[in-house]
């Protein structure tokens, strides 16, 4: 079962040493791991996907380092996940209208044109990447690139927000 | 207008404000700027003959006083001989703070002399660990490094600093008000998870306290005897607890675990609440976690949260320092359950009673045959009345050092616990001894651990620290030795030292100490007297010990604590 995590840590030299090194150590398994910066400069925010039982002894082991400052498991029905890749398939002259025309259903946009293949790049929920990709092997791929999920929890209390606005 | 500091004068200065009174340290070229203010500072610097050396005693110094010890050590091997003291002190919560130097900021990366990832190879056994890359945060680091290395769960911290930042000036200011976001630990239990606690273990019939190493730390000995008795519970203090609760109180079992004693295992196994504070449910003591204590709840107080729920699910967590949840367990206990009758535990302490009778720890010592150590450590307690700090190696004698040594008070036993490390108890011993000056101090030691680092016999004669260093001479590294002749059919595999090289006189003579020897069980007395009686320089005593003795009881390692090993016909 994969779980996604969303940890926010001080934005120092070294911080994704410190996360990956721990997960290394205590044997967690790491499936993927983004890191980018916040709308704080002083932090920068993880998506970590990660496989295997122990969240719980995950979510501690990375509250004890000292550069953690929030981890949130993200509950996958009230989260926002994304995910972008590069993918390049094989693309003979005679095939390129029919693979256009399955790209087209995936809002998949044209990158780079080679001689006999074509590149697309594809962002959305990491379950339509994944149907893309597979839709793409019956051409053939010959390189792939992810970026890794980034994910975000929906802001649950908006609505709630709004009417209360509403009603005073 | 501020003074103006190099960053080498500003780190002193900055070890000043933390209250440093000593550190341990080998200077070398990375780290040279920092020496030269040394000689003008009131802090002590004990020249150590290898950092391994420097980073134990820093240890030994932490454990004896609660305060936290400083080590010093240049780049490249200087740093990398500092790895095994602070994974010591990482698995046993030792309050250290290691300086080391570094090759200059732009030599980084580029293979210098004596460049070594410092950083990087410290990372998984520090609790934090920094290098400087501004010579002005440098106090604010070293503030940081002294907090997070004595709050919360203590462990070691280790601050490297490149040549050019100790070369640097800054307007020297004093370190500002600590800020890590991310660093909070909790102090006070929460009320609900205590009050909780409290119904638990008015309800149990058989409890079990068990204390770890972490009421040490957290001074909470008081506490714990205290609650102890108001709750009426008896109480085990692992290896790292020793002295937690006084060996002659009437509620101490002693030390459970692989080498415990028969009731101290068996009342944890049959015990139906384990109220846990300051312990981890380590290995050591669980044996077979499967099999381990299967009708008891638990209750875990720890101020690392996660350390609760690792290896044994609590049924009552509470995240919080050791000492302060125990006095609100005492607050809340006589409140709550004021006139309330606990039930009846007559039957659980009359079956510990008779534990406690059937199985008593034991040896014998024939006069004329070998000197046994069990003999030794209780004719050392007998002669100094337990009134001293026992510092041990690892291997047999350390185990029944802590078997046999009635300990009052915490803070007198001292020996590494979690990693294990041979070679720990002279430089502790010295560590211990600089921090206490006024306590005897005593290592009991292996003669493979002391070969590990006896170096270090040479810094406690040149820097006068009269320490006292018994070697139990038993020609072997006896724990393995041990195993080969249990469990591979007597076998022995690279376990022989000889019983006649080192001379262990002489080597003492030639390091600056006085060496003596004892050879049979009626010298002992003689000459623990003659080492007791000398103060003014460190003593090595060696006691030819016999090769055969084994320590029981045991729990072969993964085994069920339902099977107590007394002798070895039990493995048969
Ligand atoms: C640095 C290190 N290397 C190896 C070991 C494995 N080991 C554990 S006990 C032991 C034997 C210790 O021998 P000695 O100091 O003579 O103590 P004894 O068991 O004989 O009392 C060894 C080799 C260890 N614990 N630490
Ligand atoms: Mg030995």
């Amino acid at each position: 079962m994969k779980h996604v995590i969303s940890v926010t840590v001080e934005n120092k030299p070294g911080v994704l040493a410190r996360i990956s090194s721990m997960f290394a150590r205590r044997g967690f398994n790491i499936h993927s791991l983004t890191v980018g910066p916040t709308e704080d400069p002083r932090l920068s925010r993880m998506t970590v996907v990660v496989d295997g039982p122990e969240m719980e002894q995950i979510v501690k082991q990375l509250y004890k380092l000292v550069h953690t400052v929030k981890v949130t498991e993200l509950d996958p029905t009230e989260t926002v996940e994304r995910e972008i890749m590069l993918v390049r398939v094989n693309a003979e002259a005679a095939r390129r209208g029919e693979l256009l025309d399955a790209a087209n259903l995936f809002a998949a946009k044209v990158v780079d044109v080679g001689a006999s293949t074509v590149t697309f790049e594809v962002a959305g929920e990491p379950s339509a990447l994944n149907d893309f990709l597979e839709l793409m092997r019956t051409y053939g791929i010959t390189s792939l690139v992810k970026s890794g999920r980034i994910a975000m929890a929906k802001d649950l209390k908006t609505t709630t927000k709004r009417s209360r606005l509403r009603t005073a | 207008m501020a003074e103006t500091l190099t960053g080498a004068q500003a780190l002193i200065r900055a070890l000043e404000h933390a209250g440093v009174d000593v550190v341990f340290g080998v200077p070398g070229g990375a780290i040279l700027p920092a020496y030269d203010p040394i000689l003008d500072s009131p802090i002590r610097h004990v020249l150590a003959r290898h950092e391994q050396g420097a980073g134990h005693m820093a240890s030994g110094y932490a454990h004896a006083t609660g305060k936290v010890g400083v080590c010093v050590a240049t780049s490249g091997p200087g740093a990398t001989n500092l790895i095994t003291p602070l994974q010591d002190a990482y698995m046993d919560s030792v309050p250290v703070v290691a300086i080391t130097g570094q090759v200059a900021t732009k030599a980084i990366g580029m293979d210098a002399f004596q460049e070594a990832h410092t950083w990087g190879i410290s990372m998984p056994c520090t609790k934090h660990n920094y290098l400087v890359t501004r010579v002005d945060e440098l106090p604010d680091v070293i503030a940081e490094a002294f907090h997070l290395a004595g709050t919360g769960r203590p462990g070691p911290v280790l601050v490297d600093i490149p040549k050019d930042i100790l070369n640097a000036t800054i307007p020297w200011h004093r370190p500002g008000e600590i800020d890590l976001p991310g660093y909070k630990p909790s102090v006070k239990g929460h009320p609900k998870q205590v009050k909780a606690a409290v119904e638990l273990i008015h309800r149990s019939r058989r409890p079990v306290l068990y204390a770890g190493g972490g009421i040490i730390k957290a001074g909470a000995s008081e506490a714990l005897r205290h609650f102890a008795e108001q709750a009426n519970v008896p109480v085990v203090t692992t290896l790292m607890a020793r002295g937690a609760i006084p060996d002659s109180h009437p509620l101490a079992l002693g030390m459970p675990g692989m080498h415990g004693n028969y009731t101290a295992i068996t009342a944890m196994q049959r015990s139906d609440l384990l109220i846990t504070i300051g312990a981890r449910f380590d290995d050591r003591v669980t044996g077979d976690v499967t099999t381990f204590a299967p009708d008891a709840q638990v209750i875990h107080v720890d101020v690392d949260p996660a350390e609760i729920g690792k290896v044994r699910e609590a049924n009552v967590p509470i995240v919080g320092d050791a000492r302060t949840v125990l006095e609100q367990l005492i607050e809340t206990m006589a409140s709550l359950l004021d006139g309330t009758e606990p039930p009846d535990r007559e039957p659980w302490f009359s079956q510990l009673a008779a534990w406690q009778q059937e199985h008593p720890l034991t040896y014998h010592q024939d006069p004329d045959g070998p000197i046994q150590q069990q003999y030794v450590i209780e004719q050392l307690h007998r002669l100094t009345g337990g009134d001293a700090i026992i510092v041990a190696g690892v291997g047999q004698h350390q185990m029944w050092a802590s078997q046999f040594w009635g300990f009052e008070r915490p803070r007198t036993w001292i020996n590494s616990g979690g990693l294990g490390t041979m070679g720990y108890a002279v430089p502790a011993a010295i560590g211990a001894k600089v921090g206490m000056p006024d306590e005897t101090v005593f290592a009991i030691d292996g003669d493979g651990c002391f070969q590990m680092t006896s170096q270090e016999l040479i810094t406690a004669a040149i820097d006068g620290i009269p320490v006292k260093i018994a070697v139990m001479n038993n020609t072997s590294l006896g724990m393995v030795r041990q195993w080969q002749k249990l469990f591979y059919g007597e076998r022995y595999s690279a376990v022989d030292l000889t019983d006649h090289t080192p001379d262990y006189v002489k080597l003492a003579e030639a390091m600056g100490c006085v060496g003596l020897r004892a050879e049979t069980p009626a010298e002992v007395v003689p000459t623990l007297e003659k080492a007791l009686a000398i103060n003014d320089r460190p003593v090595v005593v060696e006691f030819k010990c016999d090769p055969e003795a084994m320590v029981f009881p045991m729990i072969p390692a993964g085994g069920s604590n339902d099977h107590v090993v007394l002798g070895p016909e039990d493995l048969t």
